[in-house]
This record gives structure tokens, C-alpha cells and sequence, in this order.
């Protein structure tokens, strides 16, 4: 015996009123109440639209075409409406900026009484009741500008929370969070599911930090189809995942790079969790077997960074006696929790700001009393959100933007931005508008319109958030192919610690505003005192090697990165990525999911 | 969608519509003439108007201007906070003619466009501006026409060359443009 | 940049925070009008020492309005200037005599009419210069909106002066940014380039700026349609305060001066003091 579900698809297809095909396809889905399950895919498969059907925003601000039936919560989307929705669903969007509506925090918690009337007494307990839920009472008059991400994270959580709804619906909630901020969305996520009995969907990339509890299904989703409804545990022993584009958790790789065939009955969900004994064996042989080059570079430093200090306000320092150097060809992340400085240091080595003490040189001169656009000339900033950026409707005319500027010869200009869109995998489509472009294109302007004006210096801030591993993967080659070829030196400020071990050669880390370590980020990663104080998560291959009885983690770690990186290099296994649509190869995966009750 | 005239949309428009105009209050393009300078916020005003209609234009022009003098120059200048809630309602006025969503901005609605501007800007800051400045401050008559005609050149170009350029890129953007075919 | 020079709402338990958002609206409004319509220098006087006197109770520090002040002043001189030079003898017009203290130079007489004529029209703009001050630093801008909405402004009206509020810091962050990168990029924004340039490269910060806008006009309006605003007829507000005794003190009071100031202004025909009249 089971309840009804709270959520059902019955093939149910839907189709935006400008494209032209539908963008969900056939789509059977059941959600049991107070179950947590997770959605994930590619990129513009349509997990969005499918939480959007869910809360009424399809077809209420997105018309289009809908067959097939959907029931959520017993009542039916598209005619209740958004406003009926919203009292049995709470969304919690990815743009945590957009979702903070009011001017304080209590206000913001607020909103939705507001809206419905409630009297000002009742309002006022009630939002002090969801305050101390999600633990925001000391911050109650606070403004969206003074709260770090994860607080204002808890805030829309707690705004959506008061009208007590059923369902609980987060797109992309870790995106642009640290990665300790997010375990403790995680954490929150699973006390809400569990003490006020919500059923909690939640759409992500990063796998590995979702299942840092549990859930009870995974579905992953492909072109506007489910492709599988699976529990992690059976999920994550498939090679469904990879064939999807989807990153698997970093454990479960290693599991498999060292030839392991995983079975779901050693609950491979939580490392920490995981019977790892019939694996040892495997593990440790491959460690021993696994190549260890070391890799230095001596060449000369372009940039170094001298007893830096700066503050916004008087006394209340941002950033206190940073030292470091890098050298040419060196491929670094700089790493930190929500609001350690990171954003700032560039802005610092940008020029926008002053510092208030020490020198940054750059190939050994004082830079400080050069001018924005004259250090943009040999440094090259792409900011996270490329938005900011683009200027121009057409990207060629983008691209060709700063050269155009300096008054560079027309023909020398299309020259250089054609051979720069050829780099950047943008050329077909130089003559398109950006708007017809997704996200990770539009970074991939952004970087080719700061590249064509060939810095020797290039800083990227957060250059791959809310991408999905697919086109994670393409950017981030296409830079170390730049690293490679062209000799280009690259700061990345990051909180995707998959991305400072994979892809650089040594990590800087901040913690209140000091550089608490500059090492390689296999150690880093592995160093449980600095990964605490700056909120970075130590890494599962830590874990995963302790527990198979290597006591040398970071060396772990080192060779399984190298082992990584020489694959991705390898032509066989770059293109296995390709369709994935093809129903689920395993026999398990019959259609009835869920738990039993 | 059965979404009356004035929604959601349209309330976030003015909010954060002004809240663009506030902050612009500063840009100032200086063309050689003193104490007067092209006002890019007029663009913007001109934009938002254009593509939310004559509600939101007008009350973008009236908030964010005594908003913007009060915030910036601690002073409220009411002879010229009304004349900017009439070029942006006169500009919301032909929104649906315009047709700048269905990407349907061309060179009629452009030349309707700068028609409509440049009469509405001639109402607000040659003749509506200076009236009440003469009527309340008991300016003189020369200097306050002076001071509007300047302002109406200044408007006109800005709106006619920044907002025209604007409108154009954005009806571009969002008007689908199904006929892209990638080359080689 | 831009964000240290603006006045913003600060939190002080002073008569005047305390106040209501209507009631500071009120007397702002009746404010400016009763010093738009009167020329009378006595009146104006009156009213300048008043608002000197809110202004020390409202606790407002010189800090908070400093910068702001010496530009009025700027632009307060620059004002007296021009009118000087256009019209030196507005003043005499007014008063119907002229009096000459110096000759300047061609057709510009020095006259006490057009210096008291100028005097005025200085202090006309520093009665109203305290009361803006107070109300941008004393009134909560939540609260204001609540305020609003309670003397009959459509609560959506009423909640965009909210949001805009809400969003200027965001968009001031937003412009900073988009600035800096493209200087970064090489386009100069203060240097000597031709109109046209210049005009160029103002767009190149606007047009991120206002399709940014339009994304985020999008992304809001999503989000409060999915927390339910517009649902009712009706809203009611986290930041409301009730009228008390002294906001109804405080209404009579400005609607008694107001008044009284008007009828001592126009009682005798003019909007002007002629202190010339003999
Ligand atoms: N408003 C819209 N109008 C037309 N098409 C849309 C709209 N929103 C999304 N689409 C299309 O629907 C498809 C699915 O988009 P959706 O936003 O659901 O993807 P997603 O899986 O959430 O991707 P991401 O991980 O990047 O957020 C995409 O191909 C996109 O082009
Ligand atoms: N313009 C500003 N004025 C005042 N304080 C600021 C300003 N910008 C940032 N700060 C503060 O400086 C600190 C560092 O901010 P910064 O943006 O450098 O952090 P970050 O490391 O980039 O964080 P995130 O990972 O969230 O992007 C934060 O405490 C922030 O609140
Ligand atoms: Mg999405
Ligand atoms: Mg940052």
C-alpha cells in the first residue's frame, strides 16, 4: 500500500510558444509525499521548465503547448495558477538576488503574508517563528547587501517556508555558494524534508554535494526526457552519468579509474558510508601502479603581489599582508569562502581599487600608477557573470570591441577576432547575436573578447558556475589549452574544488581576508585544518584513500588528477559523451520508482 | 495569458526602472556648453517608456527624477520633475506602435519614434518646464526659456541618438530570429 | 564610487524617526509648496530657522548630508550667476524701483533690488534643502511604502517606490562593475573624444545596464508572482505604523503653519516683501 503521489506526470509534453520542438517530451514522473529526490541533466534539457510546470510559472508566464496531465498536489497546474500554486509549492530560485524582494531580511520572510493579508500581529510571530527555523534571527533587519550567499539562501528558504507549502522546489540552489556554505544548505534541505514532513525536489549539477544526504531518487533527465528514475545507490553504478554529461562524485570515478565494477548493495551514496572492503584491493593496487611525474616551472614571474591590504570602510580591513607570486605559465585558482576577498584581490590587481598598503608588480614593475585601461592592456579580467561584459548585440562586433577602441586597423581586427572565435570554438556562429547564445557561450565570448587583446595575464572570476560538466569540461580544456599552447598565465578565482584540483597547478587560499596557504591543491584538499578554516571541503578521495589503507591522500589524489587529465586528452574517451538518449541499458531500471511504504 | 494591462511586470518595471534612472542621474555626457550636459537617463527613460507603455513611463520619469535631485542634489527642482513624467508618458503613448517586443522596430517606428520624441520633449522643456518655473520660482522669463531650450536640444539628441540605438539592438534581441544557420 | 554621497535612511530613535512615513510625506509636500509659493523673505526666514531646529532634533550628522551640500552650493551659485547675467534687473521688475550700488559692465548695473531679489531666491532652496534631508535620513523606506499605501495610493504603486529604494544600491553595484570592465577593455569614459565617441562609449556601459535591467524586471516579477503578489485586493505590511498622537500633532501643526504662512504672504496682494516700498 502506498499514498497517492503528490506529484505526477502522465506523459506530459510541453512545448515553448517559440520553438519549435517541445522541450519536455513524454514525461512520466511520481513523486511520493515527503520524499526528496533529485533532478539532474545536462544543461537546456529542461529541468527548469519541469519545476516551472510544477509551480504554475508554465503555462501562467511561459505560454506554450501542453498534453499529457499533471497533478501536484492533487489540483492542476495550469488551472489553478500561479497564485494557487503558490500556497502548495514553495520555489526557491537559483538567482538568490532576484528572490530577495523585500528591503530586510524580515521583510523578505514576510512577503508572502504580506501578499496574503495576514494581520500585522500574526505576521509579525510568524515570521519570527520561520526566523529562528532557519536561523536568520539575528539578522532580522539586516539588508541583501550586508548577508553572505549561504545566509541569503536561507532567507529565500525561509521566505517560501512560512506559507507552510507541501512541496518544496529549489532550482540549482548550491550554485555561486562556497562549497561549506552549501553543505550546510544540504543539511538544512534535509531537517526541513524531515521535520516538516515537505517532499523537497531539487534541481543540481553538483552531484556530490546533494548527496552529501540522502535522497531517495535520482532522475536525470536528457533533450527533454527522463532518461532515469533511479536510487543513488543503483544510479551510481551505472554508467548512466557519464554517458549523460553528468559529473559522478570524485569517489565513485577514482572507484571505477581503478577498475572496480560498483554494486548497490555496498551503498556507494556517501563515501563516509560505503562498504569500500571488496574494493581495497583494486584501489591499492592501482595507487602503486599510477605514474607520478613531478611538474615544475621556472620560469619568470609575471605577477607578484606584496604585503597587500585593503579595506571599503575605515578599520575594517578586507584584506591584510597578501604575498604571493606567480610565474609565467603557471595555471592557479584562488579559493575562499562567500566574501574572504577574492572578487576584491582582482579588482586590486585591476586598478578599480586602491590599495591601502604594499605593491603588486607585474614582470617586476610597480603597477600602481597605472590606470585601469592601461594595466587592461596586460591583464585581462573576465568577471562572473558575462552580462556585465557584452556590450554589442553581434559577437563579432563584441569581440573586436577593445580593438576597436584602441584604434586598431579594421582588417587587422577582423583577422584577430576571426582567429580568436576559430580558438574559441565561436567561429560558425560569428555573425549571430549573443542573445541567441546559452550561458556557457556567452563566457565563451566573454573570455575571447578579453583573449583578442592577447594579455599576458588572464583572471577569470568563477569562470565555470552553473555550467553543466559538459560544457564545464569544454571551457576549462579550452583554457588549459591556452595555458599550453599559448603560454598564457591564468588566475582562477573558483569555489569548484573539482576544478582547482583537475586543472591547476597550485591553489591560494584566503580565510578573513589573509592568504592561509599556497600549495598544491591536492594537499590543500586534503589538509583538514585549512579546509576548515576556509571553508573549502576536503575532497572524498581523502576519505576514499584512507579508508582503502593509503595513508598518503594527497599523493592519492595527485595521481588519480594526473590519471584524469591524461584521459581527457586522449581522443577515445573525449567524444563518449555523444547521445546518452538511448533508453537506460540496465534491466534494473524498470519504470515504477520510489520507496515502499 | 490573460494578464491585464498593468501587472506584475509592469510594477517591477517602475521599481527597478527608477531605480536605473537614480543611478544614472550622475552619468552626464558634457558637450562644451557650460552647465549643460547630454543626460544618457533620458535614453533609458525613453526605453522604458517605449517598451512598458505610458503608466510606467511617466511614473519612472517622476519618481526617478525627484528621486535622483533629492538623493544626489538634496533638492527637489518640481519645475522639471513634471515635464519628465510627460515625455514619458507621451513616448509610452505610441508603446504599442512601436512594436519594440515583437522585434518589429524598424525604420517607420523609428522615424515615429524621434517625431513623437522630439514634439514631447518640446512640450516638456520649452514649454511645460519654463511656465512653472516662471509661475513658482518667478524665474526670469529669458533665462528659464534658455535654460529649457538647451535642455530640449540635449534631450532630443540623446533620446534620438542613445535611445534609438537602444531600442533598435533590444527589439533586435527580442524579436526571434529563427534564421540562424551556423557557417563555416 | 557613487554609493558613499548618497543620502540613505539611518536608524536613530529620535521625535522625528519615530514619526510616521505619511506624516513626514505630509509635511514634505505641504513643505515645498508653501516655499514654492511664497516670495516673502520674512516667511522664508521663518521657515529656514524651522527647519534648522528638525534638523538638530532628527540627529542628523553634517557627515550624512555634507557632500550632498556643497554641491547644492555649487549649483547654487551657478544659478545666482546666471540669472545675474540674463536678467540683472529681474529683481528691479519685482519691486518697481532700482536702486544702483555699482556699475558692472554693459548693461549689467549692480542693483540692491536684484541683490535682494537674489538673496530670496538662495534662501527659497535652503528651506527646502533641511526638510529633504530629514525625510531621505528619517524615513524607513519600507515603512514609507506601507505608509503610502494606507493614504490611498494603490499598493502597487506604492510597492515599486519600495523596490526601487530596494534596487538602487544593487544597480549602483551593477554599474560599478560593468564600468570597470570596460575601462579594463580600453574604453576611456572621462577623456577628450569626439560627441560622438563619448556617446559610443556611454553606451557601452548602458546597453549591459539596461538589458541586465530587463533580465532582472523578468527574474522579480517571476519570483513575487511566485509568493503570491497581486494576489488580493488587499496587502498588509510587515513595516506598518499606526498613526499616533504626536504624527496628528505633527499634521495640525504643519497644516496650521502652512496655512498661516500663506495668508501672511498673500494677504496683501503679492507673493513678494517689498522691503523697498519705503
Ligand atoms: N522562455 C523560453 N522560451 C523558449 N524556450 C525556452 C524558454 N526557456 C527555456 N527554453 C528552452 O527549453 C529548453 C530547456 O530549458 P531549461 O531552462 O528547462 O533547461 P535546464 O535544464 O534548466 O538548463 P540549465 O541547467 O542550464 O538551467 C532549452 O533548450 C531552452 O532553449
Ligand atoms: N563595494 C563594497 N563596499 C563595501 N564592502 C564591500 C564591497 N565589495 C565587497 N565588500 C565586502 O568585502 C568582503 C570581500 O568581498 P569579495 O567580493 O571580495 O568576496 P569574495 O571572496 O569574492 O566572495 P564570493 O565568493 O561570495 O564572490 C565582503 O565582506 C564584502 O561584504
Ligand atoms: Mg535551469
Ligand atoms: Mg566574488
Amino acid at each position: 500500500m502506498r499514498e497517492a503521489p503528490i506529484i505526477d506526470f502522465d506523459h506530459f509534453t510541453f512545448k515553448y510558444r517559440q520553438q519549435q520542438e517541445p522541450s519536455l517530451a513524454d514525461i512520466c514522473l511520481k513523486v511520493y509525499p515527503g520524499e526528496k529526490i533529485l533532478i539532474t541533466g545536462p544543461s537546456g534539457c529542461g529541468k527548469s521548465t519541469l519545476a516551472h510546470c510544477m509551480n504554475g510559472l508554465i503555462p501562467g508566464a511561459f505560454p506554450g503547448e501542453i498534453s499529457g496531465k499533471l497533478i501536484v498536489d492533487g489540483v492542476s497546474p495550469s488551472e489553478e495558477g500561479v497564485f494557487g500554486m503558490s500556497k502548495r509549492v514553495g520555489t526557491v530560485l537559483q538567482d538568490t538576488d532576484g528572490q530577495f524582494i523585500g528591503l530586510t531580511v524580515a521583510e523578505d520572510l514576510a512577503f508572502a503574508l504580506e501578499n496574503d493579508a495576514v494581520p500585522q500581529e500574526e505576521m509579525l510571530r510568524r515570521v519570527d517563528d520561520i526566523a529562528g527555523v532557519v536561523s536568520m534571527r539575528d539578522f532580522l533587519h539586516h539588508a541583501p547587501t550586508e548577508l553572505s550567499g549561504g545566509q541569503k539562501q536561507r532567507v529565500s528558504m525561509g521566505g517560501v517556508l512560512v506559507d507552510n507549502v507541501k512541496i518544496l522546489l529549489f532550482d540549482e540552489p548550491l550554485a555561486n555558494l562556497d562549497p561549506a556554505t552549501g553543505k550546510h544548505t544540504i543539511e538544512l534541505i534535509d531537517e526541513l524534508c524531515r521535520t516538516r514532513n515537505v517532499t523537497v525536489v531539487i534541481i543540481e549539477h553538483r552531484l556530490e554535494d546533494v548527496l552529501w544526504r540522502d535522497v531517495d531518487r535520482i532522475v536525470v533527465m536528457d533533450d527533454g526526457r527522463i532518461t532515469a528514475d533511479e536510487s543513488p545507490d543503483v544510479l551510481l553504478c551505472s554508467d548512466i552519468l557519464e554517458r549523460t554529461g553528468v559529473r559522478e562524485p570524485l569517489y565513485i570515478t577514482a572507484l571505477k579509474e581503478a577498475g572496480a565494477v560498483l554494486k548497490p548493495e555496498d551503498h556507494p551514496q556517501h563515501m563516509e558510508t560505503m562498504n569500500v572492503e571488496p574494493y581495497r584491493e583494486q584501489v591499492q593496487s592501482w595507487y602503486r601502479s599510477a605514474a607520478f611525474p613531478a611538474k615544475e616551472n621556472h620560469n619568470p614571474e609575471v605577477l607578484s603581489v606584496e604585503d597587500l591590504s585593503f579595506c571599503y570602510n575605515p578599520g575594517e580591513p578586507v584584506l591584510e599582508g597578501i604575498r604571493f607570486r606567480v610565474r609565467r605559465g603557471e595555471m592557479i585558482s584562488i579559493v575562499g569562502k562567500n566574501g574572504a576577498g577574492k572578487s576584491t584581490l582582482s579588482s586590486l590587481i585591476c586598478g578599480f581599487y586602491q590599495p591601502s598598503g604594499g605593491r603588486i608588480l607585474l614582470d617586476g614593475q610597480d603597477i600602481s600608477p597605472l590606470s585601469i585601461k592601461e594595466r587592461g592592456e596586460k591583464i585581462g579580467l573576465v568577471m562572473q557573470s558575462p552580462n556585465q561584459m557584452i556590450s554589442k548585440p553581434m559577437i563579432s562586433e563584441e569581440v573586436g570591441l577593445g580593438l576597436a577602441v584602441r584604434g586598431t586597423d579594421p582588417e587587422e581586427i577582423t583577422r584577430r577576432v576571426n582567429e580568436t572565435l576559430k580558438i574559441c570554438g565561436l567561429y560558425p556562429m560569428r555573425n549571430w547575436p549573443v542573445s541567441a547564445l546559452s550561458f556557457g557561450q556567452k563566457k565563451r565570448v566573454s573570455i575571447a573578447s578579453i583573449l583578442v587583446m592577447e594579455p599576458e595575464l588572464l583572471i577569470l572570476d568563477e569562470p565555470t558556475a552553473g555550467q553543466d560538466f559538459r560544457h564545464y569540461t569544454e571551457i576549462m580544456e579550452f583554457l588549459k589549452k591556452l595555458n599550453e599552447e599559448m603560454g598564457l598565465t591564468i588566475l582562477m578565482i573558483t569555489h569548484d574544488m573539482h576544478l582547482m584540483l583537475e586543472y591547476t597547478d597550485r591553489a591560494i587560499v584566503l580565510a578573513d581576508g589573509h592568504l592561509i596557504a599556497d600549495d598544491l591543491p591536492s594537499k590543500i584538499l586534503t589538509n583538514e585544518e585549512i579546509s576548515d578554516k576556509a571553508y573549502l571541503k576536503k575532497t572524498s578521495l581523502y576519505d576514499l584513500s584512507l579508508r582503502c589503507g593509503i595513508d598518503d591522500p594527497s599523493g592519492f589524489a595527485e595521481r588519480f588528477i594526473l590519471q584524469e587529465r591524461a584521459h581527457r586528452h586522449s581522443p577515445e574517451t573525449g567524444t563518449q559523451h555523444i547521445g546518452g538518449k538511448a533508453s537506460a541499458g540496465d534491466p534494473e531500471s524498470a519504470a515504477a520508482p520510489g520507496k515502499e511504504a | 495569458m490573460d494578464k491585464k494591462k498593468f501587472g506584475i511586470r509592469e510594477v517591477v518595471a517602475i521599481g527597478i526602472g527608477t531605480a536605473l534612472f537614480v543611478v544614472l542621474t550622475e552619468v552626464q555626457i558634457p558637450i562644451g556648453i557650460p552647465n549643460t550636459a547630454l543626460q544618457p537617463r533620458m535614453a533609458v527613460l525613453a526605453f522604458l517608456s517605449a517598451v512598458f507603455g505610458p503608466i510606467v513611463g511617466a511614473v519612472i520619469g517622476l519618481l526617478g527624477h525627484a528621486l535622483g535631485d533629492a538623493l544626489f542634489y538634496g533638492s527637489v527642482w518640481w519645475s522639471w520633475v513634471f515635464p519628465e513624467a510627460v515625455v514619458g508618458a507621451a513616448i509610452g503613448a505610441i508603446a504599442g506602435r512601436l512594436k519594440v517586443r515583437e522585434g518589429g522596430f524598424g525604420k517607420s517606428q523609428i522615424i515615429l519614434f524621434n517625431c513623437v520624441q522630439i514634439v514631447a520633449n518640446a512640450a516638456a522643456w520649452i514649454v511645460v518646464a519654463p511656465i512653472l518655473d516662471i509661475l513658482v520660482y518667478a524665474e526670469p522669463a529669458n533665462k528659464v526659456f534658455i535654460q529649457g531650450a538647451f535642455a530640449w536640444l540635449g534631450d532630443v539628441l540623446i533620446i534620438g541618438i542613445l535611445g534609438t540605438i537602444l531600442l533598435a539592438a533590444y527589439s533586435k534581441i527580442a524579436g526571434k530570429s529563427s534564421s540562424l544557420k551556423k557557417e563555416d | 564610487m557613487a554609493r558613499s554621497r548618497l543620502l540613505s535612511y539611518t536608524e536613530k530613535n529620535t521625535p522625528i524617526h519615530r514619526l510616521s512615513g505619511i506624516t513626514k510625506l505630509v509635511f514634505f509636500l505641504l513643505w515645498c509648496i508653501t516655499s514654492a509659493m511664497t516670495y516673502d523673505t520674512r516667511v522664508l526666514l521663518v521657515m529656514i530657522a524651522v527647519s534648522f531646529i528638525l534638523f538638530a532634533v532628527s540627529k542628523t550628522k553634517w557627515r550624512q548630508v555634507g557632500g550632498v551640500f556643497k554641491f547644492i552650493l555649487l549649483m547654487m551659485i551657478i544659478n545666482v550667476i546666471a540669472i545675474f547675467l540674463l536678467s540683472p534687473y529681474q529683481g528691479c521688475d519685482i519691486y518697481g524701483s532700482r536702486t544702483v550700488i555699482a556699475h558692472l559692465f554693459a548693461g549689467h548695473d549692480l542693483t540692491r533690488e536684484e541683490l535682494f531679489y537674489l538673496f530670496n531666491v538662495v534662501i527659497k532652496y535652503f528651506t527646502v534643502t533641511p526638510a529633504i534631508f530629514i525625510f531621505m535620513v528619517t524615513t524607513n523606506p519600507s515603512e514609507f511604502a506601507a505608509s503610502l499605501n494606507m493614504a490611498g495610493i494603490p499598493y502597487t504603486i506604492a510597492y515599486s517606490v519600495s523596490i526601487a529604494l530596494r534596487y538602487i544600491p544593487d544597480v549602483q553595484d551593477d554599474y560599478r562593475r560593468i564600468h570597470n570592465a570596460q575601462e579594463a577593455r580600453g574604453i576611456e569614459m572621462s577623456g577628450k573624444a569626439k560627441l560622438m565617441d563619448r556617446i559610443r562609449h556611454t553606451s557601452a556601459i548602458i546597453f549591459p545596464l539596461l538589458f541586465s535591467t530587463m533580465e532582472r524586471i523578468d527574474v522579480v516579477s517571476n519570483a513575487m508572482e511566485l509568493r503570491g503578489f497581486g494576489k488580493k485586493k488587499k496587502r498588509t505590511w510587515y513595516a506598518h505604523k499606526k498613526l499616533t498622537g504626536s504624527d496628528y500633532a505633527a499634521l495640525i501643526f504643519t497644516v496650521v503653519f502652512c496655512a498661516a504662512a500663506l495668508f501672511f504672504t498673500f494677504y496683501d496682494g503679492s507673493r513678494f516683501y517689498n522691503p523697498f516700498a519705503g
